[in-house]
């Protein structure tokens, strides 16, 4: 009888993961070790899509630093550019008129719109859906042409200045909107008729990646990271800016803190979204969208062809900008992300000293080797995901 | 609000007492300025005392000042979700020197630290793995640092010759421009270099 030698002891072995892969949502590279099919460490390596924001701004004037911030997350730039605004206006004083800050307040929550249904649609194709990003793109592109109505441009907008946004909005858009908000929550229905009770997407996502309340807390998430783990934070309703103490919103909390809880929060954002946005169109108030003190904002058009010192102040504005008082300031927004903050140093001269983006992704991917341990190769991009990853806010 | 934040103020002065070198209060946010040994302890404290919750680390990052004696600030951003509140720590440290890592504390500081001693050379003593994060592979200096030039050091291209991609040091067809818009009335300061004030003394 011949000796047969089993081999009982598997390899582990490791494999590379990316940077150029559709499950990685963008310049992600993933160096992972395998026990068989079971993940046991995972190295992310990122900053493939570093494009040295933050010392690009120390660079410009604050208004010419102010495009950076749609090109971070560019899935929802307006909510990026509002953090750097609100932190500006903070330093210098200004104060924001009360159309445009539901304008802001309108723009941000189309924004949301816009990073949930393309993180949703995403998710589940990574997970074997197909149709579902073909429906959730088609949406998505009515609200960029409402982008391009406000800004003259898709994605990069350059809307929101510091001190209001940067024109009015036609009565014409605003009734699209409005009819937009009428029609869109049929379509969220059938996209959840698609995935909701999906055997498969629920198979894929529950019970994976599991975030425990204090899992949370302790690798610094926020947004839907935090709420998907049955914690109701969010600042837009914890620490109010512009209108939104007098909006009437609910905040979705999961309870499991898995994938599939946070897609289903990610769902019920985007009809409070909706909700959000219709009472903006009803209560939006007539007059300036800009502040009108000439400290930060340019003076109009016809003006500037009668007086002489508007002529002055356009032309200081757009070159040497305004100059921001000294101090520092930490303002944060409820992005569709998480939390998304600036810290703005200032020396009190026309350019930030320092300026520090917080993105809330950074955090998030932070935890992948932590969420994935013990995970099958597959769930990997599962939890990629619904981490909610966009390179463009983590490399900066 | 601001009454809460001078309460809490009062109390994290009588807590933490000596670990301290100030605290301000400006633009509705409260910071307070540490000694940089004393992070951990401070943290520790900040995190679980009952009074504070500071649970959620924001974020952890560098400042340049390069005409100090200490050249960096490290700021870290502190959110208490239970208190709804949040709160700045500064700690000063030297170029080349070191300050406690406090990553056993949050592990979320783990990436925020290596940010830092990517983009400024800060070095975190007790970090796990401190490496470059952002930048290339194989990158040298630390690129936020306000002395280093805006256009780095080296620039990559693809060589068909060699069939790789070759790094050469940077060369602009056009020179770097960088306007001084700041009004004369407010005092920019033109220096001139050592060159031009000899010739203007010669002349």
């Amino acid at each position: 009888m011949a000796d047969i030698e089993v081999e009982t002891e598997g390899r582990n072995f490791t494999i590379n993961f990316g940077p150029q892969h559709p499950a990685a949502h963008g310049v992600l590279r993933l160096v992972v070790e395998l026990d068989g099919e079971i993940v046991e460490r995972v190295d992310p390596h990122i900053g493939l899509l570093h494009r040295g924001t933050e010392k690009l701004i120390e660079h410009k004037t604050y208004l010419q630093a102010m495009p950076y911030f749609d090109r971070l997350d560019y899935v929802a730039p307006m909510n990026q550019e509002h953090a750097f605004c609100l932190a500006i206006e903070k330093l210098t004083g200004v104060e924001v008129p009360r159309r445009a800050q539901f304008i802001r307040v309108l723009y941000s929550e189309i924004g949301r719109l816009l990073s949930h249904l393309l993180n949703v649609t995403t998710q589940a194709m990574d997970v074997g859906a197909l149709t579902p990003p073909l429906w959730g793109f088609e949406e998505r592109e009515k609200l960029m042409v409402f982008y391009e109505r406000a800004s003259g441009s898709r994605m990069h907008a350059a809307y929101f200045r510091p001190g209001g946004v940067h024109q009015d909005l036609p009565p014409e858009l605003l009734h699209d909107i409005g009819e937009f908000c009428e029609t869109f929550p049929k379509v969220l229905d059938d996209i959840e008729t698609l995935l909701t009770d999906n055997r498969i997407f629920k198979q894929r996502n529950a019970d994976i990646g599991v975030v425990s309340e204090q899992d949370a807390l302790e690798w610094g998430f926020s947004g839907v990271m935090v709420r998907g783990s049955g914690m109701a934070w969010d600042l837009r309703r914890a620490q109010p800016y512009e209108v939104y103490s007098e909006l009437d919103f609910d905040i979705a909390v999961g309870k499991h803190g898995d994938c599939y809880d946070r897609y289903l929060v990610r769902m019920a954002e985007m009809r409070e979204s909706v909700k959000i946005m219709q009472q903006c169109l009803k209560k939006m108030p007539k007059g300036p969208v800009m502040e009108t003190s000439g400290k930060v904002a340019p003076p109009k058009r016809a003006e500037m062809k009668q007086s002489m010192e508007a002529l002055i102040h356009h032309f200081k504005l757009y070159t040497e900008g305004f100059h921001v008082p000294e101090g520092e300031v930490y303002c944060a927004v409820e992005a569709p992300k998480g939390e998304f903050g600036v810290y703005l140093v200032s020396d009190g001269t026309n350019k930030p000293y320092r300026c520090k983006i917080k993105a809330p992704g950074y955090m998030h991917l932070q935890a992948m080797d932590y969420l994935n341990k013990g995970h099958m190769l597959a769930d990997i991009a599962a939890i990629i995901g619904s981490l909610d990853v966009v390179f463009g806010e983590i490399d900066r | 609000m601001s009454h809460s934040l001078t309460d809490l103020q009062d109390y994290l002065l009588a807590e933490l007492g000596t670990a301290l070198t100030g605290s301000t209060i400006s633009f509705g946010d409260l910071t307070l300025n540490a000694h940089a040994e004393q992070i951990v302890k401070i943290l520790n404290f900040l995190r679980d005392d009952s009074q504070c919750r500071f649970e959620t680390l924001i974020d952890i990052c560098g400042v340049d000042y390069p005409g100090r004696a200490r050249r960096f600030d490290v700021v870290y951003h502190l959110l208490s979700m239970r208190e709804n509140k949040r709160l700045r720590i500064k700690v000063k440290v030297e170029e080349g020197g070191t300050i406690p890592s406090v990553v056993d504390v949050y592990p979320a500081a783990n990436w925020n630290e290596r940010e830092a001693f990517d983009m400024y050379g800060i070095l975190f003593s007790g970090h796990p793995d401190l490496r470059r994060i952002l930048t290339d592979y194989g990158f040298e200096g630390h690129p936020l640092r306000k002395d280093f030039p805006l256009s780095g050091h080296v620039q990559c291209r693809y060589d068909e010759e060699q069939r790789r991609v070759v790094y050469e040091p940077v060369s602009l067809t056009q020179e770097f421009r960088n306007f001084d818009n700041l009004s004369p009335w407010e005092g920019a300061k033109y220096v001139l270099d050592e060159a031009d004030k000899a010739e203007d003394g010669a002349g």
